[in-house]
């Protein structure tokens, strides 16, 4: 009875500091957004990363992006502004499982251009949204996938 | 990490900008994805964040999640630079690993 008490001590102990260090690295990496991607519906991603922000539709961002991608596993994504003093652009798929594909933080050296690829899991929107001058601006793009990507 | 370095570098000088093109080897999974023989589900492992330096300077930080594809693929402008001038990029993951890479502009 003694040595099963303890054994079963024991054992959680150690699955407890095994999950906490499997936990740790992941939210302490470099002050990655863990939160911002994990597997949650786009709404609630929309409204953690930008609450009380409104998004305005902006004309002035360009997509490079294919209409119809053939490989959802691929999506190739340019994208260009003319708004000025951009640092910040996030590219979100409606649909993923995981919706915030990635944000990037841009110097003053850099200009407004971000070439990327993505994977995409179904036919859906895909969000630019940027950051400048406090304002929040954002595009949105219906890509059609013909064979879904999230298979690597 | 490796012997030979995951992440390749091309920069190309136009009139008004350098365009940095990057490929980095990485598998990305996103941890759905099942072993095909054993049926299990191979562990999430992917790039968490990039960074671009130039001369030394950070001028751009990626943050990432699964959603970017296997091996993937990066493009910067730089508004004014030179040859001459050092591009350093460096990639950390989830499980650790991490690289960097450096490259001089011709």
């Amino acid at each position: 009875m003694h040595t099963t008490r303890r054994h079963f001590f024991k054992k959680t102990l150690t699955l407890a500091a095994y999950t906490l260090s499997l936990a740790l690295p992941k939210t302490s990496v470099g002050n990655w957004l863990a939160s911002g991607f994990s597997r949650q519906a786009i709404e609630p991603i929309l409204a953690e990363l930008f609450s009380g922000q409104t998004l305005q539709t902006s004309n002035k961002i360009h997509l490079k992006l294919p209409k119809v991608a053939e490989n959802g596993s691929v999506v190739p994504i340019t994208i260009t502004s003319s708004i000025d003093n951009i640092d910040t652009i996030y590219i979100l798929s409606e649909k993923n499982p995981v919706p915030l594909i990635a944000k990037f933080t841009l110097a003053p050296e850099l200009e407004t251009y971000i070439g990327a690829r993505f994977k995409m899991k179904e036919t859906c929107d895909v969000i630019v949204i940027v950051h400048a001058d406090h304002q929040y601006y954002q595009i949105r793009q219906k890509v059609k996938v013909t064979l879904g990507g999230c298979g690597g | 990490m490796a012997k030979v370095s995951t992440i390749k570098i091309r920069s190309k000088r136009f009139d008004d900008h350098t365009l940095i093109r990057t490929l980095i080897a990485h598998p990305m999974e996103t941890g759905r994805n099942k072993n095909e023989e054993t049926g299990e589900f191979i562990p999430a492992h992917f790039i968490q964040t990039l960074t671009f330096k130039h001369n030394d300077k950070l001028v751009s930080e990626c943050h990432m999640g699964v959603g970017v594809s296997k091996n993937p693929f990066f493009s910067f402008k730089i508004k004014s630079a030179k040859a001459g001038d050092k591009i350093t990029i460096s990639w950390q993951d989830n499980l650790g690993y991490r690289d960097t890479k450096e490259q001089i502009i011709q």
